[in-house]
């Protein structure tokens, strides 16, 4: 009798497609024209210091969860898609053997996926991105390795290259005069940068192809404009008001300050996460306001070249805060005092 | 042009919603059918939200087709009218489509369809106010789009709220169900007359219906019946394709601009809403004087052989009606009354059909969604999206997982209607609605 094996449940009855591993895999995808123009720049170290990086999120996703008791989720797509993005902000030259550097990204895997993701009660629990929280933690314990930035060859077996400053690292030192002489001219700067033909993190030199994923994930809904669009605004007024070296008010290049750094990287694919960003859209826009706020303040005034990476990690702080005061409007709210 | 009078600025609609595929080409184009007369029919005193009804036959007693059998329990209240004529052999609780036991009436069909004595009534047009609302109370008539809400209440609003607006709501945005788009194109004149007589309760003279895009047929069908109506002006207008359209507070929005307070009702902005069917019936119920004893059923979804649309006799077992549609495929997985969206899982085919009823849809075990197995909230955000009611979803659920139900109506817990468009899109598959009716279930508004 088929009645007595009918299945009763709350509605709704239907579902859509959607599923957390599919958006996991779609946003992995999306980083794959980065990742192919890191390998054409950085040669097969950039493909190795990332594979490591997602080998060892995932296993330490899956000792965690073994040790703790929990249901096995490396297949949701997660664990992988946190691995391949702090591959994506490490230098290339940490697959070297001398120095030896190779536990560098193994110990920011581990600390990415069990300290920050697991420990705080797993997927969606997380307060910071576990991506990022790996890269600060290896920045402040191997700084001099986190720093080594190779010279991007296109030549796609080279294992020896040398070693160059940033062009945020350059600016921040030396000033624009001296990064326009460095790459020639003005238009050729602004398109070696769009390129990617720069040092820099593995995924974050090649701007056009980070564009092009982020645009995929745009047409797919995937990410929304609020976060990026008032993130990149934000550093772009700010550039430009206080970019300035000596030149006084109004005068800096915001083109050059969105160009260079993780800043598009990190706008389009870390300050959107999910899990540790606003899920209101009034929300987010504050959110990006703020990343855009703290990484121009680091750039032009901290002690680092680069801020995107603390900027998020420290409007995550706030995300908690933004969603709690900043909600959805309840509709028909407006008028419910008449009652 | 797909609507008659009105808005040339485009579509009407709300903000939020979700598009779910809409299935409704298994039934679109099948004319409304009459069911096999049921040889017994189950007939619960409480069909409605409301008092239930308090039983005026005894065991044993013969009866008419239309006789009222239980007479109204209170102000929000419907009474209930046998739908065949035959004996009363059983009184006692039988499990309705919710799964709770009700007071039910069983009587057992003569077959010979007596009716009780209607009275007709061919001049309705020169009826007071009054007169109609009376011909209404007494048919019994609820809303009949799904929440079964005694339509006298919604016609007789306290003096400080007057009414201006009256739509007339032909969204039927549930995917599957073809009940007031197969009566809208079959019926089109009896329901705009049936506007009409809303409209003279409330003495206005402009009224609306509200059709999805995605029904052009009925769009025309409409516009053609309201444009020959002289003196009275009935606009029928288009609206966006999305669910929950047909849901009182969005179709309010999408066609006055109004905003119904929070917790508030249609009639605090001046407007009443009612669906196509209950138009249909305060129509027969003021022409002719029958009570509503039947009502049209989209019988269908893929796990049923043949999907149909019929018109049936209120209390009809819901096997009845399978039977008739050829029966269950081999690989049923769940069998609901009303629609996917909001529509109930029934555990049992050994139900009636009531008044609220709109839908009997069968989904193989391949189209069950399994929610046993559900996974954490990853808090992106598409639940708040496409919330119609503006609220945060995702928060309602994490509160009331957590047992934090109090905490939860600091979210507006109580705003909920429960469309189901948060657990629809949510990536996790986790079960939000279900969440927040347990929270409901442990908290006062």
């Amino acid at each position: 009798m088929k009645e007595n094996t009918v299945i009763v449940s709350v509605s709704p009855h239907i579902r859509s497609e959607e599923t957390v591993s599919h958006i996991m895999w779609t946003v992995s995808l999306s980083l794959l024209p980065a990742f192919v123009m890191a390998i054409y720049f950085f040669g097969p170290r950039a493909l190795f210091v990332t594979a490591l990086c997602i080998i060892s999120s995932i296993l330490s996703e899956y000792f965690v969860q073994k040790a703790m008791k929990k249901k096995i989720t490396i297949s949701d797509g997660s664990a992988f898609l946190t691995g391949l993005l702090l591959g994506l902000n490490l230098p290339a030259s940490l697959w070297s053997l001398n120095p030896f550097t190779l536990h560098v990204p193994i110990i920011g895997s581990f600390v990415a996926i069990v300290i920050t993701k697991q420990l705080f009660g797993g997927l969606g629990y997380n307060i910071f991105n576990p991506a990022l929280i790996g890269r600060v933690f290896l920045m402040a314990s191997w700084p001099r390795a986190m720093t080594i930035w190779n010279e991007p060859t296109a030549a796609f077996l080279a294992f020896d290259a040398k070693t160059t400053a940033t062009p945020l690292g350059i600016l921040k030192e030396e000033g624009t005069g001296r990064l326009i002489e460095v790459f020639g001219d003005r238009v050729n700067l602004y398109t070696q940068l769009l390129i990617g033909h720069r040092s820099g993190s593995i995924g974050e030199t090649s701007i056009i192809a980070l564009l092009i994923g982020a645009s995929f994930l745009l047409y797919k809904r995937y990410i929304t404009w609020h976060i990026p669009a008032s993130f990149l605004g934000t550093v772009a007024v700010l550039a430009w008001i206080f970019g300035g070296k000596g030149t006084g008010l109004f005068t800096g290049d915001p083109l050059l300050h969105l160009l260079s750094g993780g800043l598009i990287l990190g706008a389009f694919f870390m300050a959107t996460d999910y899990v540790t960003c606003p899920s209101v859209k009034t929300g987010q826009i504050l959110f990006g306001i703020g990343c855009g706020a703290l990484t121009m303040l680091i750039r032009l005034k901290g002690g680092y070249p680069e801020g995107v990476m603390f900027a998020i990690l420290l409007m995550n702080c706030f995300t908690p805060l933004i969603d709690r005061s900043m909600r959805s409007k309840v509709f028909g709210a407006v008028k419910v005092k008449t009652k | 042009m797909s609507f008659i009078k009105g808005n040339f600025l485009g579509l009407l609609t709300f903000k939020g919603g979700i598009h779910p595929p809409d299935r409704k080409e298994l039934t679109k184009d099948k004319p409304i059918g009459e069911a096999r007369p049921p040889r017994t029919v189950a007939i619960p005193l409480s069909q409605h939200i409301g008092a239930p009804c308090k039983p005026v036959v005894t065991i044993g007693q013969e009866i008419k087709k239309g006789e009222m059998i239980g007479e109204p329990g209170g102000f929000v209240s419907a009474a209930v009218h046998s739908s065949v004529s035959g004996k009363v052999i059983a009184m006692g609780e039988f499990p309705n489509v919710m799964g709770r036991m009700v007071p039910s009436i069983v009587i057992e069909n003569d077959g010979k369809e007596e009716w009780a004595i209607l009275k007709d009534n061919p001049d309705y047009a020169n009826l007071s106010s009054d007169e109609l609302k009376e011909k209404i109370k007494a048919a019994g008539i609820v809303g009949l789009g799904g929440a079964a809400f005694p339509t006298i209440v919604k016609l007789s609003p306290p003096k400080e709220k007057p009414i201006d607006t009256v739509i007339i709501n032909g969204a039927e945005c549930e995917p599957y169900l073809t009940v007031d788009y197969r009566l809208m194109l079959e019926k089109p004149h009896e329901i705009i007359e049936g506007l009409k007589v809303l409209m003279k309760v409330f003495g206005i003279n402009k009224g609306f219906v509200g059709i999805e895009n995605n029904k052009p047929e009925a769009l025309r069908a409409m516009g053609k019946a309201a444009s020959e109506t002289q003196d009275v002006e009935i606009v029928v207008h288009a609206l966006e394709v999305k669910y929950p359209q047909g849901a009182e507070k969005m179709l309010i929005k999408a066609i006055t601009g109004r905003e119904v307070p929070a917790r508030g009702l249609p009639m605090d902005v001046g407007v009443v809403v009612q669906n196509v069917s209950t138009t249909f019936a305060i129509y027969e119920a003021v022409r002719y004087g029958k009570p509503l004893i039947e009502r049209v059923v989209t019988v269908t979804g893929e796990g049923v052989r043949e999907s149909k649309n019929l018109l049936v006799k209120i209390g009809t077992p819901i096997s009845q009606l399978i039977e008739e549609c050829g029966g269950l495929k081999d690989s049923t997985g769940k069998i609901i009354a009303g629609g996917p969206m909001m529509g109930f899982a029934l555990s049992s085919l050994d139900m009636p059909v009531t008044k609220g009823t709109s839908g009997i849809l069968v989904l193989p075990e391949d189209k069950v969604v399994h929610t046993e197995e559900f996974g954490p909230c990853i808090r992106c955000g598409r639940c708040i999206d496409v919330c119609p009611m503006g609220l945060m979803p995702s928060m309602l659920s994490i509160y009331s997982e957590k047992g934090f139900y109090e905490g939860s109506k600091e979210y507006n817990l109580w705003d909920c209607f429960e469309c189901g468009s948060c657990a629809y899109v949510c990536p996790s598959k986790r079960p939000i609605v279900q969440f927040i009716r347990l929270a409901k279930s442990l908290t006062k508004p």
